[in-house]
């Protein structure tokens, strides 16, 4: 048995071992001791995956030994090889978080649930990424969804119920909508995995089911991934769910949920004739437009953070959608770049807010004024956060909205050059509200002893922050793979 | 309802035959409907239907809230234990072919472990939202 070439099914097993195990042991510090195991070996593996992917191109297996169109293929490529790396990176950042973050958060009792939880979100996550069989997505899409509305409801606010059920109802809704989409396809082509139903499609000369497959699957997974107009549930999601666990979600799973709605336009439908016939460019720079000026106007009148921010990731999405709207090398590079950058920042974002949150108990605007003055490093890592949202120049912020533009010059579209420019300027004004509270005010009396919070905190939201600079300044690893996942969607040979 | 004889001498009649028609439908998935998904709900509803009748304290000294949640966990590494003793053979992940000399009994070897994993898991699964459930009263 050679340990590379079973690298692809063990990045999925390997977390999803750690969790069973977990509840097997019943305690607090194993369990946690486990899943940080599991996590930092998936990180490893993917790291290794992403090193065979640039040195030897596909890696292809089967699991159980049945050839690809008939058995079940994991596939890493480019693209999934980056978002591996990026999906258990942050996991194995956010975990060492979550020993110190939960303790406040959820109770003690029931720790090693929690970790096993976790655990299987990422085996989720990791497995919609390498999968290359539709209704295996399918399944992983259900796994990571369902662990994260138990994730959710565990904050400790009572509110987090609701968001949970809110995010559930419309999560199933999204996954009914998938599975009716891949039903059709299957219909038609008679093959679950996604490249051949790519080949096959390309002299389909029925129409009718394979557009509704289309409209099923881009409906489902946009729910999924909170593009606009149906990003209702993740704001109470993102708001009310324990610290770490917004900051994982934030993080990982919409940049999933992109992933799988990129695998299935451009490795699926993008050869097609059919996915011409439908506007689907114009409606992804609709809503992508959208989405980028309602929420971040909506964003600015929040007063809780983590709702702000929830409002921000929204609106970030938007940029997103309107990288795979120009349908161009650029525009996608833009779009997988971006999808690093800002889980990047928002997962470090969160951090830091769950940080606030720890020290000052709470991070509504009203609460959180003057914490320049009490936890000044955590400040200036959340305003760090805060200009690459922005897209500062040497943040990672920057680095996507240049590209973005670029994309939006090579189609000559100089108005909307224009519109990211002034909806960056929304996200100065949401930024600018938090600079705003935290170091031209007074902290309230009762907050002045709160002090910085624990190294545990910290030390991983620092770590993402760093993430953060160093993408705005040496961008040969996240540009260089976006740029060559870009080529490998549109076929493109550079 | 402890004390309806009726429901007493009847529960005690036909929980025996739900277990083993239970063990039936498990086995008998190879060649024809059923398997552990099934098997496991059958389980668990003879469990639920005898903590109806004499009462959920009783079911519960019988599977312990710790037994059922260790269950869920166990059938799991059970179908992932599987999974590796395809790779530690020589074969991939879940690889049943290389589980014995001839590759179609290797099958029925690797569907076996993997069925009794999903029984297991199934069974812990739904005894364990019976209990959640049941547990909750008006205090």
């Amino acid at each position: 048995m050679s340990f590379a070439e079973h690298l692809p099914v063990l990045q999925v097993v390997v977390p999803l071992v750690s969790a069973p195990l977990a509840v097997l042991f019943r305690d607090r510090l194993a369990a946690f001791l486990l899943v940080l195991a599991g996590s930092w070996a998936a990180f490893a593996i993917s790291i290794l995956l992403w090193l065979q992917v640039r040195e030897s191109g596909i890696i292809s297996y089967a699991i159980g030994s049945w050839p690809a169109p008939w058995g079940i293929e994991y596939r890493v490529d480019a693209l999934s090889s980056l978002v591996l790396m990026l999906v258990s990176g942050v996991g194995a950042v956010v975990l060492p978080y979550c020993r110190s973050s939960i303790v406040r958060e959820i109770r003690p009792d029931t720790h090693y649930l929690f970790y096993a939880m976790f655990a299987l979100c990422l085996t989720g996550l990791l497995g919609i990424t390498i999968t290359g069989d539709a209704f295996n997505l399918f399944v992983f899409l259900e796994i990571s969804s369902l662990s994260s509305y138990v994730l959710i409801a565990l904050g400790k606010d009572r509110r987090a119920l609701v968001a949970s059920y809110q995010y559930l109802i419309m999560g199933t809704i999204g996954a009914t909508f998938i599975v009716i989409g891949v039903g059709l396809l299957y219909v038609k082509t008679g093959t679950l995995n996604l490249a051949d139903m790519g080949v096959r499609l390309q002299d389909m000369t029925s129409h009718r089911p394979v557009l509704a497959a289309l409209a099923f699957l881009t409906v489902g997974i946009s729910l999924k991934l909170a593009l606009f107009p149906l990003h209702q549930w993740l704001p109470n999601a993102y708001a009310y769910a324990p610290s770490a666990v917004s900051a994982f979600l934030a993080a990982t799973a919409t940049k999933v949920s992109v992933y799988a709605l990129l695998r299935f336009y451009f490795s699926v439908f993008g050869e097609t004739a059919i996915f011409k016939q439908l506007p689907m460019e114009d409606l992804m720079l609709v809503l992508a437009l959208a989405g980028m000026f309602v929420a971040s106007t909506v964003a600015i009148f929040q007063n809780n953070l983590k709702r702000l921010f929830a409002y921000s990731s929204v609106a970030q999405i938007g940029y997103i959608a309107l990288g795979i709207s120009f349908d161009s090398v650029t525009g996608l590079t833009a779009t997988i770049v971006h999808l690093v950058n800002h889980a990047v920042t928002k997962g470090s974002l969160f951090l830091l807010l769950g940080a606030v949150m720890a020290s000052m108990g709470g991070v509504t605007l009203a609460r959180v004024q003057g914490v320049g003055r009490v936890m000044p490093v955590t400040t200036f890592g959340i305003v760090l956060c805060g200009l690459s949202l922005i897209g500062v120049p040497g943040t990672a912020g920057f680095v996507s909205k240049w590209y973005l533009i670029l994309a939006a010059l090579e189609k000559g579209q100089w108005w909307l050059v224009f519109l990211i420019v002034l909806s960056s300027l929304l996200a100065v004004v949401y930024v600018w509200r938090f600079v705003e509270a935290a170091y031209f005010r007074a902290p309230r009396a009762d907050l002045l002893q709160a002090r910085e919070a624990s190294l545990g905190l910290a030390i991983p939201a620092w770590i993402l922050v760093g993430a953060t600079i160093w993408f705005g300044v040496d961008t040969s690893v996240t540009v260089g793979s976006a740029a060559a996942a870009a080529n490998m969607l549109l076929g493109v040979t550079p | 309802m402890r004390n309806d004889m009726v429901l007493r001498v009847v529960g005690k009649l036909l929980i025996p035959f739900i277990l083993m028609f239970a063990l039936y439908v498990q086995f008998h998935g190879d060649f024809g409907p059923g398997g552990g998904f099934q098997a496991g709900t059958i389980v668990a509803a003879a469990i639920i239907f005898y903590a109806i009748i004499y009462g959920l304290n009783t079911a519960r000294r019988v599977l312990p809230d710790w037994v059922v949640e260790s269950m869920i966990a166990i059938g799991v590494l059970l179908y992932i234990g599987v999974g590796f003793a395809g790779l530690l053979l020589g074969g991939n992940f879940l690889d049943y072919f290389v589980l014995d000399s001839d590759p179609v009994v290797g099958q029925h070897r690797g569907i076996f472990w993997i069925e009794l994993g999903v029984a297991i898991t199934v069974f812990g699964v739904l005894l364990k939202i019976f209990y959640l459930f049941a547990r909750r009263g008006p205090n």
